[in-house]
């Protein structure tokens, strides 16, 4: 849990700029970060997080800090059976 | 350029394709404000309508870098076709990224195999760059199902397409749906005389209480744009650079033989200094701009985030230089590439489009210098 936080928490401060961010920061209450950041983020958690990100998923709640990315990643690796 | 054997003969291939089935018609379609439906069917027929469908449901599935090549080749014979490859990419990959298993099933054979024909829908006349200003609405009616009210202008391949994605206000937040070319409540009103692309068949949709079922909403309400649209931008975006390509080579070759035959002042023009000097931008840009698009593909492929914003940069560039090289293409021709029917006077004129779509060039200006400063800072 604490290396996702670590990695999300790295990838968010690419795109956010001169502040020290939280992690139960809301990014988009806040205005911190741009219109493309979503998809930027969703890429992110796949690739790096190794995380699929299936359309149900698109809830704000599991993107909106580094919490709730780390929660969601987590809630993702439960409910994948063990290969 | 590293590509693989697969990519070569796949760029060989389309290239051939369009030496014979398009190119030499660019110039007529262009007159007549209309690509044929036989050039659709023979697009259709080659598998390129399902370039980005995944092979399970009947596409092609390619890479990006192979798709990048297509739409290098297509551009390079007619701008309006890449722009049917384009705006029908831009379905395929929303389906398939954020569509249901139910919607994947439904939809994605008929655009892989022409069956249906995709455009996208954001564009209003008052939400262009400002896409979030977009004000077509979208209603629950109680028995299920949506009902959507408003208007969508300049909608590439309007006139022919089947199925829309359309954004609208649900709630007040902007979500997708696919609306299909019979709903109720859907009228579909031809854009005639545009300065370029002029075969792309642009239309204006009018929606006056259209109703869609409940299984058209693509993605989650609320993430039309942020989700949706900005992913199948990136696609759109990234077709329009490759296309770019097409377009800078295309000037080049043109430029260069034109500047071999004809004699002014007892020499070829290619003799002169300052007209080998805009054939040594025309080449040297078709090159960047394809390492750059070759770059935003590579990083598509391998799911890095990197890829928006390399992309952002290869359409910059790409669709300046394109606008520069045919400008400088008109000027080699000199009044005959000025004339009504002259593929420079088309291509200068395709070539403006590519700096106002998927990103107008101020845009993209915009971007680039935030997230420069942005990195700065880091």
């Amino acid at each position: 849990m604490d290396a996702i936080k670590s990695a999300t928490r790295e990838f968010i401060g690419k795109y956010v700029r001169n502040r020290e961010l939280a992690d139960s920061d809301d990014l988009f209450a806040s205005g911190f970060v741009n219109s493309l950041f979503v998809m930027q983020l969703v890429m992110f958690v796949e690739s790096e997080l190794a995380t699929p990100v299936a359309d149900e998923d698109l809830q704000m709640d599991n993107f909106r800090s580094v919490d709730a990315v780390a929660a969601f990643v987590a809630r993702k690796a439960a409910a994948t059976p063990a290969a | 350029m590293q590509l693989t054997a697969r990519q070569e003969s796949l760029l060989a291939e389309a290239r051939s394709y369009v030496a014979q089935e398009i190119a030499p018609y660019a110039g007529a379609w262009d007159e007549n404000q209309a690509v044929p439906e036989s050039a659709v069917a023979g697009f259709a027929a080659r598998g390129h309508l399902g370039a980005l469908v995944p092979r399970e449901y009947g596409g092609a599935g390619l890479d990006a870098v192979s798709f990048g090549l297509l739409n290098e080749a297509v551009g390079y014979g007619c701008s309006s076709m890449r722009s049917l490859l384009t705006v029908h990419s831009m379905v395929v990959h929303a389906v398939t990224r954020w569509g249901s298993e139910q919607q994947r099933a439904h939809w994605l054979p008929r655009l892989a195999g022409g069956g249906s024909i995709g455009a996208f829908a954001l564009s209003e006349s008052e939400a262009g760059s400002d896409a979030g200003r977009l004000r077509t609405t979208a209603q629950r009616l109680p028995e299920g199902g949506y009902t959507l009210t408003g208007g969508k202008m300049w909608t590439t391949f309007g006139q022919r397409a089947d199925v829309y994605l359309v954004f609208a206000r649900l709630d007040g937040q902007i979500t997708a749906f696919l609306v299909e070319r019979g709903a109720p409540g859907l009228e579909v009103v031809p854009v005639t005389g545009m300065l370029g692309t002029r075969a792309s068949l642009l239309a204006e949709l009018r929606l006056d209480d259209c109703r869609v079922p409940a299984d058209a909403l693509v993605g989650r309400p609320g993430f039309g744009l942020s989700a949706v649209a900005t992913s199948a931008l990136d696609i759109g975006r990234y077709s329009v650079a490759w296309g770019c390509v097409g377009l800078l080579a295309a000037c080049a070759d043109a430029s260069v033989a034109h500047a071999d035959e004809r004699v002014q002042f007892g020499r070829p023009l290619g003799e002169h200094q300052l007209v080998r000097r805009m054939i040594a931008d025309m080449v040297t840009d078709t090159t960047a701009a394809r390492l750059l698009c070759l770059r935003a593909g590579q990083l598509k492929d391998a799911g890095d985030p990197a890829t928006v914003d390399a992309t952002w940069t290869a359409k910059y560039f790409a669709s300046v230089k394109a606008f520069r090289a045919a400008a400088d293409t008109v000027q080699i021709f000199g009044a005959a590439g000025c004339a009504e029917g002259h593929p420079a006077q088309r291509m200068l004129r395709d070539a403006k489009i590519m700096e106002i779509i998927e990103g107008s060039t101020q845009v993209q200006q915009d971007y680039l210098a935030q997230a420069a400063l942005r990195e700065r800072a880091v």
